[in-house]
């Protein structure tokens, strides 16, 4: 008896690798978890969207809860998004934004229109800093605790619900 | 007017072409082994971008960045590790199309070479069963019936 049940081993391995297959069809492959993450902010110096004498570094992400929104002119996800920022920003939460692979008049025109809910923006011409936090297209959120660590990481486009569901009691868990 | 038509299609035929120039890069190599590494780095890197493609074969922007920074490292004398290393710092593992050897891979790597040893080991033992099974002596009472059978034609 114990060996017909042995029989049915390789009909018992095909359903669970039948099973694991089946479930990784229906995962969304940019849904990973960040490289960055529990990881302290990349080290940069840049100039500011606003200023290009006034040169900025990581400690300006220190002291405070901050949001880092990656984004750019040419980036239309990033139009769309913008209530959502300027929403959080009306909640209260720091943001600071990072002028991705732009160039100067195009990303003012651009806050101009769509509205500016950032404190500060890092312009990012190259995408130097978007390379070492590992961004591969925007727009893309960081959240960055008072010390300078990376504690949250939103790939893509933040949705009206995620402000409540998601970012905010993100903000909260990490100003405690 | 057909001198006309000729020019613009001889600029259609040539447009595709000049697009499929404009995407690979032309870079300079001190040897052919640093080249050799050079393709094979941009061979193994996958995009994070775009869903299956290799760097080497990608025309998205993050692809050209990333191919960039291996010239680079390689230029500035950077082992093939280090270059990996600094990739899966910024975009994690997923870019590895050979993922490493740890703990968290284990099972990955484990489970083939485990079910190769595995069927290795019930072949063997099939095998050895079945011998010793036609290899088994006869008892007495077999053995006479053998010979029973084996004269029955002599004495017929």
């Amino acid at each position: 008896m114990t060996r017909r049940l042995l029989l049915l081993l390789p009909l018992v391995g095909f359903l669970v690798l039948g099973g694991f297959l089946y479930q990784g069809l229906s995962m969304n492959p940019f849904e990973r978890d960040s490289a960055l993450m529990a990881r302290e902010f990349p080290a940069f110096e840049l100039t500011t969207l606003a200023d290009p004498e006034r040169t900025v570094d990581a400690s300006l992400l220190e002291g405070q809860v901050t949001l880092v929104n990656v984004w750019g002119e040419w980036c239309p996800t990033c139009k769309q998004e913008m209530p959502q920022l300027l929403d959080l920003a009306d909640r209260g939460v720091r943001l600071v934004g990072v002028d991705y692979k732009d160039t100067r008049e195009k990303g003012r025109e651009f806050l101009a229109e769509f509205g500016n809910p950032f404190e500060v923006n890092i312009f990012d011409p190259e995408g130097t800093l978007g390379f070492d936090l590992g961004v591969y297209g925007a727009p893309e959120t960081f959240l960055v605790d008072a010390e300078g660590v990376i504690r949250y990481h939103h790939t893509g486009y933040i949705k009206p619900e995620d402000v409540r569901e998601v970012i905010v009691p993100e903000v909260e868990r990490w100003r405690e | 007017m057909a001198r006309v038509i000729r020019v613009v299609l001889a600029a259609l035929i040539l447009l595709p072409l000049l697009a499929q120039s404009a995407s690979i890069e032309i870079r300079q190599f001190d040897d052919p082994v640093t080249e050799r590494r050079y393709q094979e780095l941009t061979a193994t890197l996958r995009c994070p971008k775009c869903e299956n493609q290799a760097i080497g074969d990608s025309d998205s922007p993050i692809a050209g960045d990333m191919r960039d920074r291996v010239y680079e490292q390689l230029q500035d004398g950077r082992s093939d590790k280090e270059i990996l290393d600094f990739m899966v710092r910024r975009f994690g593992d997923y870019v590895l199309y050979n993922p490493r050897l740890e703990g968290r891979t284990l099972l990955l790597w484990g489970l083939p070479a485990a079910l190769v040893l595995i069927g290795a080991l019930v072949v063997v033992l099939m095998v050895r069963s079945r011998r010793q099974a036609s290899a088994r002596r006869l008892s007495d009472a077999e053995r006479a019936r053998l010979d029973a059978l084996l004269n029955r034609e002599r004495n017929e």
